[in-house]
Formats: C-alpha cells, sequence, structure tokens
C-alpha cells in the first residue's frame, strides 16, 4: 500500500515536470523580439523563393534550375556552398584548439559562439549537399556499410563530415543542456568535450584537406597555376586563416546585434581577442603565402603568369593573400581594430576566390562554353545563409552563447552542492572522477 | 586526462579509421584478364553501324542517321553511350568511335564513394543504378570526361558505356563489334589485343603511327586504337601521361591514417603538457571566465 502511494507520488512528480518542462519548450519555441523588421520580412521571401525552387528542382532534375552541365558537374553548390563554406567554418577547430589544448583562457569568452557558427555551417552547407546529389535517397550508401568506395577521397570526406557534425555537437551541447536547466547531462556533456575536441581538431585536419584533394584526380583539367599536388596542404593550411577571419567579422557583427547579451567583462576583453586573432592569421598566411610562392616556382610556371590567367593568379595571390597579411601586420602593430576587419573581410574575399578558382574557374579554363551559376543557384545558396543565420539568431537568443552561463553551471562545486539537490554523495564522487 | 577520455578517443578513432584503409584495392590482382577492344582507325569507314546497333542494344532512340552529323565534334551522351567523330587529317578523312575508355584502373571507379561506378574482374567499367547517388564525382575525375549525367530527370542515371556487360554474360560480343562490317573494331583479351595490334604496326610500317593509344595512357585502357595519324589530329589527349589516376590521390589517402593515429596522441600529449597544476575541473566551464 505505502508502495504504491509512492510510485504515485512519483508518477506524480515525473508528470508535473514534464508538463513544466513542456510548458518551457513552448514559451521558448515564441519568437523574441519583433516579428516584421526589415531582416525577417527578407529572410521570408528569400526562403519561400528558396522553397518554390527547391521543389522545382527535386521534381524536374538539376537542369532545371542550375547551369550544371556535363563539362562543369559542379557548380556554386560545392564550390561555394560546400568547400568555400567548410573553409569559412574552420574556425571552430582553430579556436577549439587554442582554448582546450593550448589552454589560451583569452578565447575562452568566443568559444560557443564560434563552435556553434561552426556546428550550423556544416548542418547548412555540407546539408546543402543534398540538394545538388543527383540521388540523394542513396546518401546513406556510404555510411550503412552495403557499398563502402574506400579508394575515394569522397568516402573519406563523407564519413569525417557526418563525425564532426557529432564532435561539433557534442563540444556545443553543454550550452544546450544549460538552457534546458539538465545540471546532470550538463556535467556529463562537458566531460566529453576535450575527447570531442581532440577528435574533431583531427577531422578537420583531414576533411579541409580531403576537400582539396578531391581535385587531386583533375589533374589535366585544373589549370596549372592551380593544380598541384600540394593542394591539400594548402586546402588546410588556408582554412586555419579563413575560419579565424570569419571569427573576427562574425565577432565584429554579434558584438552589435547581440550587445545586450554580452557581459561588460567581455566587450572589454574583445579588442585584445580579435588582435590576437589577427596575429595568429598573419601569422598562418604567411606561411601559406611562402607554400603558394614554393608550389608555383616547383611548378615552373613562368610562362603562364603574362596570360589572362596569370593576372587573375597574380590578383588572388597578390591582392587577396599579400596585400591582407601586410594589413593584418600593420594592424596588429598598431592596434587598429578597422584594419583588422578590412584585412578580415579581403582575406574571406580572397579564400572566395581560391576556393571558386580551383573549383569552377580555373576549371577546364580552356572550354568554351563556361560555366556561370543561374539566378536560382545563387537564390537557393543565399536561402541556406539565410536560414542558418535564422536559427543561429534563435539558438543565441536562448542558450549561453554569448551571454553568461546559469550560476549552477559555473564550477564552484559548493554552488552545485547547494542548488542540485538530486546528487547524492557517492554519484558526486565519480563526477569528480570524469572531470579530471 | 584519464583513462576515460583516452577510451573514448581511441574508439572514436576506430570508426574513422574505416575511411581509410584499403586504399589500394584496386590493385589486388585477379585471376582474369581484362578483356578490350581494338579500334582501326585506318579501316573504318565512318558508316555509324556501331551507333545504330549500340542505341538499341540499351534501348536508346535511334540517333540521327543524317551524315550532316559529322560537321561537328560529338561527344557520348546521356543518350548515346557511343560516337563516331570525322576528323580532316593530312591522310584524308579519318573516322573515330568515341566512348567509355575502360581504363585498368579507372579513375571513376575509385573516385566513387558508393562502388556504384565498378571495374569488373573482367575489365569492363559499370554503372551500378542502386549505388550511386549522384555526387558526379566520377565526372570530375575522369581524364577523359566520358560519364554523363541526366540533369532533365529527377531520378537522375549515369550513362556510359558499360562494353556490353549483359552481353557479355550471356556469351555474346559487344553489340558495336559484331555491327562493325569491315572488321574495324576487334574484340578480345588486352593481351592478345596489343599482340594484334603490334603485328599489324609491325607488318605496315608505313601505314600506322608506332603507337597503341591507350596501351599506356592514363595507366592503360581497355580500349585500344590505331591511326595512321598522330592521335592529337584525331582529337585524343596525349597529355594524360601513363600515371594511372587513382594513383594521383592514393598519397593523400595513404596520409589519412598517419595523420587519424599521430594527431589525437599529439594533441593529447599537447593538452596535458598545458594543463596547470591544480586544473582538475571540467574543461568547458571557464575558470572565471564567464563572471
Amino acid at each position: 500500500m505505502r508502495q504504491q502511494t509512492d510510485n504515485g507520488n512519483k508518477l506524480s512528480l515525473v508528470l508535473s515536470e514534464a508538463r513544466r518542462f513542456g510548458r518551457f519548450l513552448l514559451s521558448e519555441m515564441k519568437p523574441k523580439g519583433k516579428i516584421v523588421t526589415p531582416f525577417n520580412v527578407f529572410a521570408a521571401a528569400v526562403l519561400s523563393i528558396a522553397a518554390v525552387l527547391l521543389f522545382i528542382r527535386f521534381t524536374q532534375g538539376l537542369g532545371a534550375t542550375t547551369n550544371l552541365s556535363q563539362d562543369f558537374p559542379w557548380g556554386i553548390w560545392i564550390g561555394f556552398d560546400v568547400i568555400t563554406g567548410v573553409a569559412f567554418a574552420g574556425g571552430a577547430y582553430v579556436i577549439t584548439f587554442m582554448v582546450y589544448i593550448l589552454r589560451l583562457e583569452k578565447y575562452h569568452p568566443i568559444v560557443r559562439i564560434t563552435v556553434l557558427n561552426g556546428f550550423l555551417a556544416y548542418v547548412f552547407y555540407a546539408g546543402a549537399l543534398l540538394f545538388d546529389l543527383g540521388r540523394p535517397w542513396n546518401v546513406i550508401n556510404p555510411i550503412i556499410g552495403n557499398s563502402f568506395g574506400v579508394s575515394s577521397v569522397m568516402f573519406l570526406v563523407a564519413w569525417h563530415f557526418m563525425l564532426y557534425m557529432i564532435a561539433e555537437f557534442i563540444e556545443f551541447s553543454p550550452a544546450a543542456a544549460e538552457w534546458l536547466g539538465w545540471k546532470r547531462v550538463r556535467k556529463l556533456l562537458g566531460s566529453l568535450t576535450l575527447g570531442a575536441v581532440i577528435f574533431g581538431i583531427t577531422l578537420s585536419t583531414l576533411h579541409q584537406s580531403g576537400l582539396g584533394a578531391l581535385f587531386l584526380m583533375a589533374r589535366n583539367k585544373i589549370h596549372p597555376l592551380w593544380y598541384s599536388e600540394f593542394i591539400p596542404i594548402l586546402f588546410f593550411v588556408s582554412s586555419i586563416f579563413a575560419g579565424l577571419s570569419m571569427v573576427i567579422l562574425e565577432g565584429t557583427i554579434s558584438q552589435r546585434v547581440f550587445r545586450k547579451q554580452i557581459t561588460p567583462q567581455h566587450h572589454a576583453a574583445h579588442d585584445d581577442i580579435v588582435i590576437g586573432l589577427a596575429r595568429v592569421c598573419a601569422g598562418t598566411m604567411y606561411v601559406y603565402f611562402f607554400l603558394k610562392v614554393l608550389v608555383f616556382i616547383h611548378g615552373q610556371h613562368w610562362n603562364y603568369i603574362n596570360t589572362p590567367m596569370g593576372w587573375w593568379f597574380l590578383l588572388e595571390v597578390v591582392g587577396f593573400v599579400l596585400i591582407p597579411v601586410r594589413l593584418f601586420t600593420q594592424a596588429v602593430r598598431f592596434r587598429n581594430l578597422s584594419l583588422i576587419r578590412v584585412a578580415a573581410v579581403l582575406t574571406l574575399v580572397g579564400i572566395v576566390l581560391n576556393r571558386l578558382n580551383v573549383s569552377i574557374i580555373a576549371f577546364k579554363w580552356y572550354a568554351v562554353e563556361r560555366y556561370v551559376p543561374s539566378w536560382m543557384e545563387l537564390e537557393i545558396t543565399l536561402g541556406v545563409v539565410v536560414a542558418e543565420i535564422l536559427v543561429l539568431r534563435w539558438i543565441v537568443n536562448r542558450m549561453p552563447i554569448l551571454r553568461e552561463p546559469p550560476d549552477w553551471a559555473l564550477r564552484r562545486p559548493e554552488a552545485i552542492r547547494k542548488t542540485d539537490f538530486v546528487v547524492k554523495e557517492g554519484e558526486e564522487k565519480q563526477w569528480a572522477v570524469t572531470n579530471m | 586526462m584519464n583513462r576515460r577520455d583516452f577510451v573514448k578517443t581511441i574508439g572514436g578513432l576506430g570508426v574513422a579509421a574505416l575511411a581509410a584503409e584499403n586504399a589500394r584495392a584496386e590493385d589486388v590482382a585477379t585471376p582474369k584478364e581484362f578483356i578490350g577492344i581494338l579500334v582501326d582507325t585506318t579501316v573504318c569507314v565512318g558508316c555509324r553501324s556501331c551507333e545504330f546497333a549500340c542505341a538499341e542494344a540499351h534501348g536508346f532512340p535511334q540517333p540521327d542517321s543524317d551524315p550532316e552529323v559529322f560537321k561537328k565534334q560529338r561527344s557520348p551522351s546521356t543518350k548515346q553511350w557511343s560516337v563516331v567523330n570525322r576528323f580532316e587529317t593530312e591522310k584524308g578523312e579519318v573516322f573515330v568511335k568515341k566512348q567509355c575508355m575502360h581504363c585498368n584502373q579507372p579513375a571513376c571507379a575509385s573516385a566513387c564513394l558508393t562502388k556504384a561506378m565498378l571495374k569488373t574482374e573482367e575489365g569492363p567499367v559499370i554503372w551500378r543504378e542502386d549505388k550511386c547517388m549522384g555526387c558526379r564525382f566520377c565526372m570530375l575525375s575522369c581524364p577523359f570526361d566520358v560519364p554523363k549525367f541526366e540533369y532533365e530527370s529527377a531520378i537522375p542515371k549515369i550513362q556510359k558505356c558499360n562494353l556490353c556487360w549483359d552481353r557479355l554474360e550471356k556469351g555474346k560480343k559487344p553489340a558495336c563489334v559484331e555491327a562493325c562490317p569491315v572488321e574495324a573494331l576487334k574484340f578480345g583479351t588486352r593481351r592478345e589485343l596489343i599482340e594484334m595490334a603490334r603485328a599489324q604496326i609491325a607488318k605496315n610500317p608505313d601505314t600506322y603511327m608506332q603507337q597503341i593509344y591507350g596501351e599506356d595512357d592514363a595507366g592503360g585502357t581497355g580500349f585500344l586504337y590505331l591511326a595512321s595519324v598522330p592521335f592529337e589530329q584525331l582529337g585524343f589527349r596525349t597529355d594524360l601521361g601513363t600515371v594511372p589516376y587513382p594513383e594521383y590521390s592514393k598519397d593523400y589517402l595513404y596520409a589519412v591514417p598517419v595523420v587519424l593515429t599521430l594527431w589525437p596522441a599529439f594533441l593529447l600529449a599537447l593538452s596535458n603538457a598545458t594543463k596547470k597544476e591544480n586544473d582538475r575541473e571540467s574543461y568547458e566551464t571557464a575558470n572565471g571566465q564567464w563572471k
């Protein structure tokens, strides 16, 4: 009898907790700000057009929406969305390396926003790959193991994308647990962070370079100034400063847009963070520039320099690598933040140029009929970017990404003991071990 | 770092290592000899019987029979796996059949992450509908630009010559070979065909170029060509080299397991080396950074 009452009490407790949780989720689903803003109207328009175009794409084939051809099988959905987008998302592995491996605590305030950005970039930009796949229903084939094409670089990239998304989700998940108030889950997820970070950096090294390795077999199709067996290394090194430049640019924007959520201390520390990042950018860009020169000399392609493709190559390497790296160096020396932002933007343009050159512009440079993306391809790409921004905003407005985590999540053990009444003596010891 | 974190990391790596294993799958010796087709362009009269037979054998609409088609260079398409082109050369009109070359080590098959594109033990490179996810990496990789994609279809296929794989299984010759009225196409094992081609060149040194296209190009192909004029004049790419295309990404694939095993070890070591004495708490929560 007594047992039954206990059970009844427990059940009603669980039910009321579940109801409370349901109400919380429902209230969080509602928009937090004004609904009709210029950006929202723009986003709604872009997304509804993209939805219509995607319907056409999936019912009538890729030819109905894209300008892809037998000569140019890959367009901007690969060249920009995936290959450039993933380079831009490189900030996550660089920042987690700096904070969790090198323990440069200075950069801790930007970890969560960078990891979230990286995670969403993979979900949306790598997710946009599904639009480009001709037969997306077979996308699980290389994963479920009925046909492992292990000699394919694409196989490696596909697996690494998937695993990296999981790793980034784990890195990001403590913020979600704090938002939901799941204290014990939060501790467990926190304990997984270092493993996920190490795994994530390893995967990033391989798939950032792997995106370049995709083009290794296109050796007689890519202009000699861009084709080299070092493409994977160049892609990897450039992803470091591409990612960091994106972090600088994105930080500049969120410092303004999400100003209310950012603590004054973080706001004050932000300049120092940006200058530090600019310094890392400059260092890796010098290395990259040096590698580019080395590859150029090694390739013995002087004869191509004074041709239209050669001028285009010089524009990329001098205009959007050498000039921004000089600007970064100057800006760091004089602590000039606006100059750092200019350099970051130039760097990002340079990355777009480089990735599009390898995948589209210098690809079959000899072809008579060039590939130029259709407005529909551009519209859908814009839709992917807008959708990512909306989800990012939704999360930042709810979870402790830029703002402080709740008190209980900060790591004073006595605070946990006071508030987290479910932790028993024995269990606590266990957690302490996990956290070592 | 404690043992549990270590095990977690290693466990994750085991999964990722799958991606790197067995990079040299194509190199495994098979007991069978590759088969192929020898095309003697000095014999071909440009009747296009092979085109029509090909269309019939694979259920495609019959190609345009108007001789006007020779006015421009054609490539195989989604509706035509094999085409004949006409070239004006110093030795007069030469007709060249163009289709999948069935490489010994095909770039397309090693590019394919689902093994939809498959080099069979017998030699033909075939495409399998149920595996393909339509990424078109085969098209990007093929040095001959052979695979064609059905852009106009919601359920697109890759279209390319499969050397009449289904006919071969029934013991028949490829449709084009059977249809050729002048025996410009010869079917056999690659070894026999190369011997035959060499003998032909030796017998008529004035007629033939001293080269068999496809013997070594792109690492060797199943289709082999004889010609009386330099192959560049017949629309062949002679800049492909003799290295099999999969070799170009093998170095990269070999580096993968190295990175997968060394990186985590270095990162763990580095993480431990930078750890402060009294820092034994969770990594995710910042010490005083948020406060």
